[in-house]
C-alpha cells in the first residue's frame, strides 16, 4: 500500500479523500491556490502545497504544478477526485511518465471512453444496447420514413455534425416527418455547413440510471447495483439514490452486467461509472461512461456497505477485489442531496461569500461529506457544490423522512444555498412517488410553491423573532448576549460568541 | 420599542417589551409572554406557552432577510416606524434612473447593451460569472442605458453598480 497520496482537487471531495488515507494509514498531500489556503481540506491534511493563483487553469487544471507538488512531497500516487484533470487522459499519462501511480483507469482506457464515436464502435462490439437508430446520415426522404417505421414513432432528427439543440427535431408521427426533415437538413446546413441528419428513436421523459463499477488490475469486475440520478437541473444532478425505485433484482442484473461488460471493452481498471437512459418500459441505453469516482458514490457505500476510496487505493496498489459478485448485496435506501451555494429564490444565482453561521444535522441515518465550516468564505472561482446531505433507511421512505428531518436542522446562514429546494423535492408527490424523470425537477419548478400553509403562530413567532434581532442590533450588544449560565464553566462559547455579538451589533449600527 | 415588521408581505406592528426575564410582545392586539434567548449570532429560541421555536435569521448579501421557523422560511423586513430612512424608503423610486447592481462578486463576461442602447423590462443587460456560471443580469424597466460603469473583464464586488438605466 502506498505510503503518501496526493490529491489533486479541493473542496469536499478533497477532504473525503483524505479521510480514506487517515483511515487507512496512508499519509494526505493537499494541494491549493492562492484563495483556498484557508480550505477545509488544506486543514484537514497532513502535507500542503500551494500551488498556484486562483483561475483553476494556474492551479488545480495545471498538469506541471500538481506533478511539482508531488515530487516535492514525495507521494506516490495522485488521486484526482471527481471534475478538473479525473478525466483528462494526458494528466494521467503524465503521471504515469513522471513515476506517480494513477488512482483511476489507464489513459488508453479514459480515451476510448472520452471519445463518443471510438466508444459506440467498441460497446457495439461488445453487445452494449444503444438507443436505435441509423448510424450514419439518411440518404432520402423515404429511408427515413423506413427507418422510422422501423423504430417506430416518436423519433428524433438530428444534425450529424451537431450540437446544442440545432438541427433537432421530434416527430410524433408519419405526416410530420417530411416538413421535419426538410427543416432540421436546412437548419444543420446553416449552422454547421452540412445538411447530415440520422435518425434516433426519441425516449420520451427518460430517466437517468447509472451502475458503478469496480475493477482491479488481474481481470475482475464488478457491479455495485445502481443509483438513480433522474433528478436534475440544466443537466445538473441535483439528487441521487439508491437503489433506483423502479429497478428490481433483474433488471439490476441485466444493467449490471451490461456495465461490466462495458467496463471490459475497454480494458477498464479502478471506478468507473456506465451510465444509462430507461425509457417508460424499462428498455435501457448505453449513454456514456464516467472514468472516475462520482460525486454521488456515497448512496452506493451505504447500501453496499464498501468504502470506495478505499477499494480505489487497494486497486491501485495492484491488490486484486476482495470480493465476488455475489458477495455484493444492496440493503436499504440512500438518497443524497447535493447542497450548492446557489440561490433557489432568484433563479438559482451562485452565492459565494462568507459562511456566518452553520448548524449542522447528525443524528441516525445521516452521512455528511461537507467542504465549508462556519467562518469560511467560499471562493467565486470554483463549482458551487459545498457539501453533501445523505440521508439513509431500511426503506426509501424513511429515507425521505430523515433527509427531511435532517434538513430542517441544516442551516447555512450569510450566503444563499438550495437547501430550501430540497424540503420541496422531498415533500412533492410525485417524487414520494418514485414517478421521476429528467424532467421532473424543470416542471416542479415551473408550478407555483406549494408552501404549506402557513401557520398564524408561526408568523407571529417569525414577525417576534425580526423585532427581537432588531432591538438586538439598535441597542448594539447587551440584548443580544446569551446569558450567562450560572455555575458553567466559562466555555468557548459563552465568552467569544459575546463579542461576536457586539462586534456584529455595532458594526450593523454604524451602517 | 414598536416595530413594523413585514413577513410575507404583511405588515405586523410589534411592541417589544422587556421584562425581568422574558419579554412581553404585542403583536396586532395579541399580547404575550414571549421568553427568548440568543443561542448563537443569528439563532434565536423562543419559548411561548410552553411550546419551542427555534429561528434562524438568514441575510443575503442584496441585504433581503429571511426568518427561518422549523423548515418554513419567511421573508422579512423591519421597519421602525419613527426612522427617516424607512420613511424614505417607503415613498420609493420606481421612477427615474434606477441601478442594476452585481447580485454576487464575479466577473464582468460581456456587455450586452452598450451606453445610450435602448433596453425592454426584462432584458439582458450585462453578463457576469461565478462560480464557473453564467449569469445575465435583466433590466428592471423599460429605458436606456445612460452609463455603464465597469468594463468586460472586471472582476466586481457584490452590490457594486455596474450599469445605470433610466
Amino acid at each position: 500500500m502506498f505510503k503518501r497520496i496526493l490529491i489533486a482537487n479541493r473542496g469536499e471531495i478533497a477532504v473525503r479523500i483524505v479521510r480514506a488515507c487517515r483511515e487507512m494509514g496512508i499519509e494526505s498531500v493537499a494541494v491549493y491556490s492562492d484563495v483556498d489556503r484557508r480550505a477545509l481540506h488544506v486543514r484537514k491534511s497532513d502535507y500542503a502545497y500551494h500551488i498556484g493563483p486562483a483561475q483553476a487553469s494556474e492551479s488545480y487544471l495545471n498538469v506541471e504544478k500538481i506533478l511539482d507538488a508531488a515530487r516535492r512531497s514525495g507521494a506516490e500516487a495522485i488521486h484526482p477526485g471527481y471534475g478538473f484533470l479525473s478525466e483528462n487522459a494526458n494528466f494521467a499519462r503524465a503521471c504515469e511518465q513522471a513515476g506517480f501511480k494513477f488512482v483511476g483507469p489507464s489513459a488508453a482506457s479514459m480515451e476510448m471512453m472520452g471519445s463518443k464515436t471510438r466508444a459506440r464502435q467498441n460497446m457495439k462490439k461488445a453487445g452494449v444496447p444503444f438507443v436505435p437508430g441509423s448510424e450514419k446520415g439518411l440518404e432520402s426522404f423515404e429511408a427515413a420514413e423506413r427507418l422510422a417505421e422501423q423504430i417506430g414513432y416518436p423519433v428524433m432528427l438530428k444534425a450529424a455534425s451537431g450540437g446544442g439543440g440545432k438541427g433537432m427535431r421530434a416527430v410524433y408521427g408519419r405526416d410530420e416527418l417530411r416538413s421535419a426533415l426538410d427543416s432540421a437538413q436546412s437548419e444543420a446546413q446553416r449552422a454547421f455547413g452540412d445538411s447530415e441528419v440520422y435518425i434516433e428513436k426519441l425516449i420520451v421523459n427518460p430517466r437517468h440510471i447509472e451502475v458503478p463499477i469496480l475493477a482491479d488490475e488481474h481481470g475482475n469486475c464488478v457491479y455495485l447495483g445502481e443509483r438513480e440520478c433522474s433528478v436534475q437541473r440544466r443537466h445538473q444532478k441535483v439528487l441521487e439514490e439508491a437503489p433506483s425505485p423502479i429497478v428490481d433484482p433483474e433488471m439490476r442484473r441485466k444493467m449490471g452486467e451490461v456495465a461490466v461488460r462495458v467496463a471490459k471493452a475497454a480494458n477498464y481498471t479502478n471506478a468507473g461509472t456506465v451510465e444509462f437512459l430507461v425509457d417508460a418500459d424499462k428498455n435501457f441505453y448505453f449513454l456514456e461512461m464516467n472514468t472516475r469516482l462520482q460525486v454521488e458514490h456515497p448512496v452506493t457505500e451505504i447500501v453496499t456497505g464498501l468504502d470506495l476510496v478505499q477499494l480505489q487505493f487497494r486497486i491501485a496498489s495492484g491488490e486484486p477485489l476482495p470480493f465476488k459478485q455475489e458477495d455484493i448485496q444492496i440493503r436499504g435506501h440512500a438518497i443524497e442531496c447535493r447542497v450548492y451555494a446557489e440561490d433557489p429564490d432568484n433563479n438559482f444565482f451562485p452565492s459565494p461569500g462568507q459562511i456566518t453561521r452553520l448548524i449542522s444535522p447528525s443524528g441516525p441515518g445521516i452521512r455528511r461529506d461537507s467542504g465549508m465550516y462556519e467562518g469560511w468564505t467560499v471562493p467565486l472561482e470554483y463549482d458551487p457544490l459545498l457539501a453533501k446531505l445523505i440521508g439513509f433507511g431500511t426503506t426509501r421512505q424513511d429515507a425521505i423522512n430523515r433527509l427531511q428531518r435532517a434538513l430542517v436542522e441544516y442551516f447555512v446562514g450569510g450566503i444563499k444555498t438550495n437547501i430550501p429546494l430540497f424540503r420541496r423535492i422531498l415533500r412533492d408527490e410525485d417524487f414520494r412517488a418514485g414517478h421521476i424523470d429528467t424532467g421532473f425537477l424543470e416542471r416542479l419548478l415551473k408550478e407555483p410553491a406549494k408552501v404549506p400553509g402557513p401557520e398564524a403562530e408561526e408568523i407571529r413567532i417569525a414577525a417576534i423573532a425580526a423585532a427581537i434581532f432588531a432591538q438586538a442590533e439598535h441597542k448594539g450588544a447587551v440584548a443580544a448576549a446569551p446569558p450567562a449560565i450560572p455555575g458553567a464553566a466559562p466555555g468557548k462559547n459563552g465568552v467569544s460568541e459575546k463579542s461576536n455579538w457586539k462586534t456584529t451589533g455595532r458594526a450593523e449600527s454604524m451602517r | 420599542m414598536t416595530y413594523d415588521v413585514v413577513i410575507n408581505g404583511n405588515t405586523h406592528r410589534v411592541e417589544l417589551t422587556k421584562g425581568e426575564k422574558t419579554w412581553v410582545c404585542k403583536v396586532g392586539d395579541t399580547m404575550m409572554e414571549v421568553d427568548a434567548v440568543f443561542t448563537a449570532r443569528d439563532v434565536i429560541s423562543i419559548l411561548l406557552g410552553g411550546k419551542a421555536y427555534e429561528v434562524k435569521r438568514e441575510r443575503s448579501l442584496s441585504g433581503e432577510t429571511h426568518m427561518i421557523v422549523g423548515s418554513a422560511r419567511y421573508s422579512s423586513e423591519v421597519q421602525d416606524p419613527r426612522s427617516l430612512k424607512t420613511r424614505r424608503a417607503k415613498a420609493g423610486t420606481e421612477v427615474g434612473p434606477q441601478k442594476l447592481n452585481a447580485p454576487m462578486p464575479g466577473k464582468i463576461v460581456r456587455i450586452l447593451v452598450p451606453e445610450k442602447g435602448a433596453v425592454d423590462l426584462g432584458q439582458g443587460v450585462i453578463v457576469v460569472e461565478a462560480m464557473k456560471m453564467q449569469n445575465e443580469l435583466k433590466s428592471p424597466k423599460k429605458g436606456v442605458v445612460v452609463k455603464v460603469l465597469v468594463s468586460e473583464g472586471a472582476t466586481v464586488n457584490a452590490g457594486e453598480a455596474l450599469v445605470i438605466i433610466e
